[in-house]
């Protein structure tokens, strides 16, 4: 533990570009998984095809998908960000699919009713009404890539996972451990936080 | 290429994920069980399910350094760890959605404990809980790759001499032949589970 | 064993039954006592809440009174091994309760199976009861039990319960799920049979109309309490108290605005 404490500093620093590297890759995962998701909602029979494809694609280990685009994006944050942001897209596109089919029809019916544009009723109505098992998509896949990003400290991403493989390598266990136990500290964190918002959702859209 | 060699990193990666999982299986479903019938363990099995579901693997794979060292002993333990969550929770899930009026119907006709269990409950249960087994399968074979960085051997190893010696023939050796053995499990499990689906 | 002892039909009696559940602030049986007929037909009526259910799972051992006793055909229960009782003793509940990973054959062949049956004699035995519960043996044999209607399903429930042919068959509101349309049809013909079984019945139920359709005896039961066991005739003729009273003259509201509003829809 001396390890950790005196590095203090550098942890911090390996923790943000942690932090950045899952948080880049959400939200350019996001980008591709809304559009996704809501496709996958509304046209149920491509659904099954769509999240069949992105549950092999998810099955398959992330080192060995890391390993082949660093291949073609060399070393860095940038074929971890694409492998982040591949993986997260099973998680996110199933929960968001899932979270619009489950909002109620009548609370559609009645946006329609009262006259709101389909596009009102998706952002005003479906999308709120859907948060809060949009949210819980979201704790799961953050929780995931804050798991895989530690990879990114094998190909020189940075992160704490850079502390874990030096450590490693060195075979100097207290710096690995300085590397894996905030990083264990930052998926339980991270998890609380999302399950926190979670409820304010659920509290919101049930009042 | 060496061929043996191959063959050998094949069977270790495999018999690595197997005894995880099945370490996984032994001390999931009777803690899943456990959860589901007495009110008072269940949030604490429960908790430290979910805890053991959000912690990294690779971090759980350092954890076991101090314990075992490195090598084969300390991947099996981990990965055995990371086996047991979705085991727990998906049994706790499936004996709890066993429907209470079912088990009533059972003690009425005459069934004993041990009866309802084996007959009613476990029959009813199965298919949730067997979606917690392949859950498990698919983490720890993902998992298992992870194992060559604590000196575990297998297909790992392809992939960190290929990153390290820059060999790419070695590299999309390895990632190739994860790659397959996970697909390979994704879908045997899956049509395994609609199979079960179809039945019950 | 013990049911080779008794004859086809035998009485249940009940003396200063108490029972309470745990953590209750009051019993939900308290101190009822009465003799059913071997061979009757008794319905528990009463609200929901008045102890009915909770009386009759007394007589399977499924709730152990906390106090008095429950006999069946003379012999005190609690000295007969709860299994081999419930094996003896037909139970049909509201929910059905059928297996959902067996098959209609397989849900009706519990017991027999309990009771280790040799296996053509099950196979015979089921589908003679598939045809007397008006079930196409065939046809729904192999079915599972998603596949019927909420009809079939109570149908293949009292084949369930009726299979080892039980001296006593307790209905906790077995056709309470069945839509109101299909009810009276269901209701009628599942106690034909159950009536040319000539065992003892115990029927569970809050619908005044049915205990009366239905009873040889009715049992009206409040707060845990047994306020009149008599046939339905003598209960109307002279209710022990106003709010029995009460209970069927609401009853007799109900079906004269029935039969008016029959009457209207016919003329118009």
């Amino acid at each position: 533990m001396t390890y950790l404490f005196s590095h203090w500093r550098l942890i911090g620093v390996l923790t943000l570009q942690h932090l950045g590297l899952v948080f880049a890759a959400l939200g350019i995962a996001l980008a591709i998984a809304l559009p996704l998701g809501v496709f996958a909602a509304r046209v149920p029979r491509a659904s099954g095809l769509l999240l069949g494809a992105l549950g092999a694609l998810y099955a398959i280990p992330s080192l060995a998908l890391l390993a082949v685009l660093v291949r073609s994006f060399g070393l860095g944050a940038a074929p971890v960000i694409v492998v982040l942001a591949t993986y997260a897209q099973f998680i996110l596109v199933r929960n968001i699919a899932a979270a619009l089919r489950a909002v109620p029809r009548a609370q559609l019916d009645a946006a329609r009713g009262i006259g709101m544009s389909s596009r009102q009723q998706f952002w005003r109505v479906e999308l709120p009404l859907a948060s809060p098992v949009m949210i819980g998509g979201l704790r799961l896949a953050t929780v995931a890539l804050i798991a895989i990003a530690t990879l990114g400290g094998y190909v020189g991403a940075g992160g704490l996972g850079s502390e874990i493989f030096f450590g490693l390598q060195r075979r100097y266990l207290e710096q690995t451990l300085a590397g894996s136990i905030p990083a264990a500290l930052l998926a339980i964190a991270a998890d609380a936080a999302f399950r926190g918002l979670e409820r304010m959702a659920t509290r919101r859209t049930t009042g | 290429m060496n061929w043996p060699d191959f063959w050998q990193h094949v069977a270790t990666y495999l018999e690595l994920a197997a005894a995880a999982l099945a370490g996984g299986i032994v001390a999931g479903i009777p803690l899943g069980i456990l959860a589901s019938h007495l009110n008072f363990a269940r949030s604490p099995i429960l908790l430290a399910a979910n805890l053991g579901r959000v912690i990294p693997s690779l971090a759980v794979l350092t954890f076991m350094l101090p314990l075992f060292g490195v090598g084969l002993a300390p991947a099996v333990a981990a990965l055995g760890l990371l086996a047991i969550p979705p085991i727990v929770i998906n049994a706790d899930l499936g004996f709890r959605a066993v429907p209470a009026t079912a088990v009533d119907a059972a003690r009425g006709l005459g069934m004993t404990n041990a009866q309802i269990f084996r007959q009613v409950e476990w029959p009813l249960a199965f298919p949730i809980l067997f979606t917690g087994v392949r859950t498990a399968a698919i983490e720890v074979i993902a998992s298992a790759v992870l194992a060559a960085f604590i000196g575990a051997g297998g297909l790992g190893e392809y992939i960190t001499e290929g990153l390290q010696a820059n060999i790419p023939r070695l590299l999309f050796l390895g990632a190739g032949t994860i790659a397959a053995i996970a697909l390979a499990a994704e879908f045997g499990f899956g049509f395994a589970q609609r199979r079960l689906e179809v039945k019950t | 064993m013990w049911r080779r002892s008794l004859s086809i039909s035998v009485s249940v009696g009940f003396d200063s039954v108490v029972a309470r559940y745990p953590q209750a602030d009051r019993n939900a049986v308290d101190g009822v006592s009465f003799e059913i007929p071997a061979g009757s037909f008794t319905v528990l009526l009463g609200p929901s809440g008045c102890g009915k259910s909770t009386l009759l799972r007394t007589v399977n051992r499924l709730v152990t009174p906390t106090s008095g006793t429950v006999t069946v055909g003379g012999r005190d229960i609690a000295s007969i091994e709860p299994t081999a009782l419930r094996r003896a003793t037909g139970y049909v509940i509201q929910a059905v309760g059928l297996f959902a990973h067996m098959t209609v054959a397989q849900n009706i062949a519990v017991v027999p199976q309990l009771l280790h049956w040799d296996r053509e004699r099950i196979e015979k035995r089921t589908d003679e009861l598939l045809d007397l519960v008006g079930l196409d043996p065939q046809r729904y044999r192999l079915r599972f039990p998603r596949e019927l209607s909420g009809g079939e399903q109570q149908r293949v429930g009292v084949a369930r319960a009726i299979a080892a042919e039980p001296q006593v068959l307790l209905m906790d509101e077995p056709f309470g799920a069945v839509d109101a349309i299909a009810r009276r049809s269901l209701q009628d013909e599942m106690l034909r049979i159950v009536r040319a079984l000539q065992t003892t019945i115990l029927f569970v139920t809050h619908d005044v109309e049915e205990a009366l359709h239905l009873a040889d005896r009715i049992a009206v039961m409040r707060d845990g309490k047994l306020l009149q066991y008599a046939a339905p005739e003598e209960m109307l003729r002279a209710p022990a108290s106003p709010y029995i009273a009460q209970l069927f003259a609401v009853n007799d509201d109900l079906r004269r605005y029935d039969e008016l509003r029959n009457a209207l829809s016919r003329r118009a």
